[in-house]
């Protein structure tokens, strides 16, 4: 098992490079220099622009400058925010765990409420259990999360006024009162996370289940006199839910833009509402390294399912 | 033959007409009721944006401080916003762009996605390398990546192609090059087991070359998926688009696509909820529409599923 989790780090490496090259190509075609601009600053005397320039390597050839900037990544040196002037790292690592916070707990109860109702869907298929399931699912991931955001605050905070529709960042969690507050805080913001992620992945398992129900080995296990009870757990459910870790990997990306949009909506200071922030104040470099940090999270989280798929399924040997 | 059969005594149910693979398809996809409202619903809306303007001719910049944020009457159907301007007029015109945008960005995927596809379905060597690219696609964050390079170079295409233009091209070119993985991966899968197959190998014995057999033997066997993901992907790019100028990131302000009417009616949610509700449920609708459709094109196109 360890070795296979090694060569899994070891085959992300390459994703990661080129996804940096991607960034950095972007950055180096950008007109106007984007990573310049304080090197560029007419108010600055031309011998310390001069000097700037030459201590930040902007002169030096593309090439160059892209190992460079890779070495810093690799070092955590995501270099200084021209708003602040404070160090990039610091300003991710601030909000990091905001962000996380909110979709992990969403990612949990999300998958928590999936699989029980997509189990139920299959087994009790078109029946009205299955039919309302399968309709709240599929208006669950149509609609687009910043409707349903707002359509949350119009009816939670602004008629029955029970949560507040604007983050407090201040909020610490010390005792009772500040925990409640901390809770009713975030409900909203889980809550659309959550609809997402249990909507997508309760249609996966219910088509998986259903995929495999008709099965010969299905029968088989019912021939030799186990319990439907059984048979869907121990044999049916294993067996679907390997793909569906499959599938819930490939809409990682989606869930880091869900992400994004929710913070934005109730201004929770995660690093998805850092990077709208940076973006309208131009802010190249924590815009940069945002983005990479996102690549960075979808690349971890796609390792992470692919060891549980290994996990799940005997089949795949780690060599 | 058939007077040879006759001369047999064999009964010919000649009764049924021929059946062909679009017929048997839209058998089947008429039985999908959601999907036949969805289909009507779209039209509706698809008509709606095309013809209402001229039909429903409230000016869209109408500035009128009387009725700021005025709730729905006969008068103004939908409401007014917070410069007193129609909102149906401002949907019905914001729901052309928003549409085009989903069209345009898709045929831009799919044509990415199924020359990608073809070509590492075909050819053996580009396989390998074409896969990693596109495993390294799927592994973009697409949202984050969107907004740094809007902000990079809307000014420029802004002054290369006026303001609308300018970011219609740079969102739809985008979208496009954020979404192909997917279908390149459907298409890939198709070409390798397809072109073993008698059809194909007959095809290439008569001399057919590799262009001809893409695109004359392969690629119109390959549909089907293609059609069915490029149907749910004009949902998704419509949400893209509209999450983009929901941020603010989209369309100038001039160009009231829905996600910028919920933009502006955002800050307005205590006074004015109308102002978001509507162009919110237009967006729902089309969406939610486009995918029922795409439910109903998968069960319609899929052979293991016909009966």
């Amino acid at each position: 098992m360890g070795r296979y989790i090694l060569r899994r780090l070891i085959i992300s490496v390459p994703t990661l490079m080129g996804i940096s090259l991607i960034i950095f190509v972007i950055l180096a075609l950008a007109p106007g220099d984007p990573l310049s601009q304080f090197a560029n600053n007419p108010e600055v005397p031309i011998e310390v622009r001069e000097r700037v320039r030459t201590s930040l390597g902007l002169d030096d050839p593309v090439h160059v400058r892209y190992v460079k900037w890779v070495s810093q990544l690799m070092q955590g040196d995501l270099g200084y925010s021209f708003a602040t002037r404070s160090s990039v790292t610091g300003l991710i690592l601030q909000r990091l765990p905001n962000t996380l916070a909110i979709l992990g707990v969403a990612f949990v109860i999300g998958v928590a409420l999936a699989i029980p109702i997509g189990i139920l869907s299959a087994v009790k298929r078109y029946s009205l259990f299955d039919h309302s399931a399968t309709t709240i699912a599929f208006i669950g991931f149509s609609v687009p999360s910043f409707f349903t955001g707002l359509v949350l605050i119009l009816i939670f905070s602004v008629n029955l006024r029970w949560f507040p529709f604007i983050y407090d960042s201040t909020v610490v969690v010390r005792d009772l009162p500040s925990l409640a507050a901390q809770v009713r805080q975030s409900i909203m913001p889980i809550a659309i996370l959550t609809l997402i992620y249990a909507a997508t992945t309760m249609r996966y398992v219910r088509a998986e289940m259903l995929e495999n129900m008709p099965q010969d080995y299905v029968r088989t296990a019912r021939a030799k006199g186990l319990g439907s009870g059984t048979v869907v757990r121990r044999h049916v459910l294993r067996n679907s839910l390997i793909p569906v870790i499959t599938l819930v990997a490939l809409g990682i990306p989606n869930i880091f833009t869900g992400a994004v949009i929710t913070e934005q909506i109730f201004s929770v200071p995660g690093i998805g509402h850092l990077l709208i922030l940076s973006i309208s104040t131009a802010d190249t470099p924590v815009v940069m390294a945002v983005t990479f940090i996102f690549a960075v999270l979808v690349v971890v989280f796609n390792l992470v399912a692919d060891v549980l798929y290994a996990v799940a399924d005997p089949r795949i040997r780690y060599s | 033959m058939t007077a040879d059969r006759a001369a047999l005594g064999v009964a010919l149910p000649l009764a049924r007409p021929p059946r062909s693979l679009w017929g048997d398809a839209w058998r089947q996809f008429r039985s999908h009721r959601l999907a036949l409202a969805g289909s009507f619903v779209l039209a509706v809306l698809v008509l709606g944006t095309l013809v209402g303007p001229y039909i429903y001719r409230v000016p869209t910049n109408d500035i009128d401080f009387t009725r700021v944020l005025s709730g729905p009457s006969l008068e103004h159907p939908f409401g007014t916003d917070e410069l007193g301007r129609d909102i149906l007029a401002r949907a019905l015109q914001g729901g052309r762009v928003s549409i085009a945008v989903g069209i345009a960005a898709v045929s831009v995927g799919i044509t990415l996605g199924v020359l990608i596809g073809a070509i590492a379905g075909f050819f053996a060597r580009a396989d390998g390398p074409l896969m990693r690219l596109t495993d390294m696609f799927i592994s973009l964050p697409d949202l984050p990546l969107l907004l740094l390079v809007i902000m990079l170079f809307r000014d420029s295409l802004r002054g290369l192609l006026g303001p609308v233009t300018g970011i219609f091209v740079l969102i739809v070119v985008l979208i496009g090059a954020l979404n192909w993985m997917g279908v390149a991966r459907l298409v890939r899968a198709a070409f390798l087991s397809l072109k073993q197959r008698e059809f194909v190998v007959a095809a290439r014995v008569v001399g057919a070359s590799d262009g001809r057999l893409i695109s004359h033997h392969i690629l119109p066997n390959a549909l089907g998926p293609v059609i069915v993901s490029a149907t749910i992907g004009v949902g998704g790019a419509i949400i893209t688009e509209s999450a983009l100028s929901f941020l603010g990131l989209g369309f100038p302000p001039g160009e009231p696509t829905w996600g910028r009417l919920l933009f502006e009616a955002q800050s307005h949610l205590d006074t004015a909820p109308h102002f978001a509700i509507f162009p919110g449920l237009l967006i729902s609708l089309t969406v939610l529409s486009i995918n029922y459709i795409g439910d109903g094109l998968r069960d319609a196109l899929d052979p293991r599923r016909t009966p």
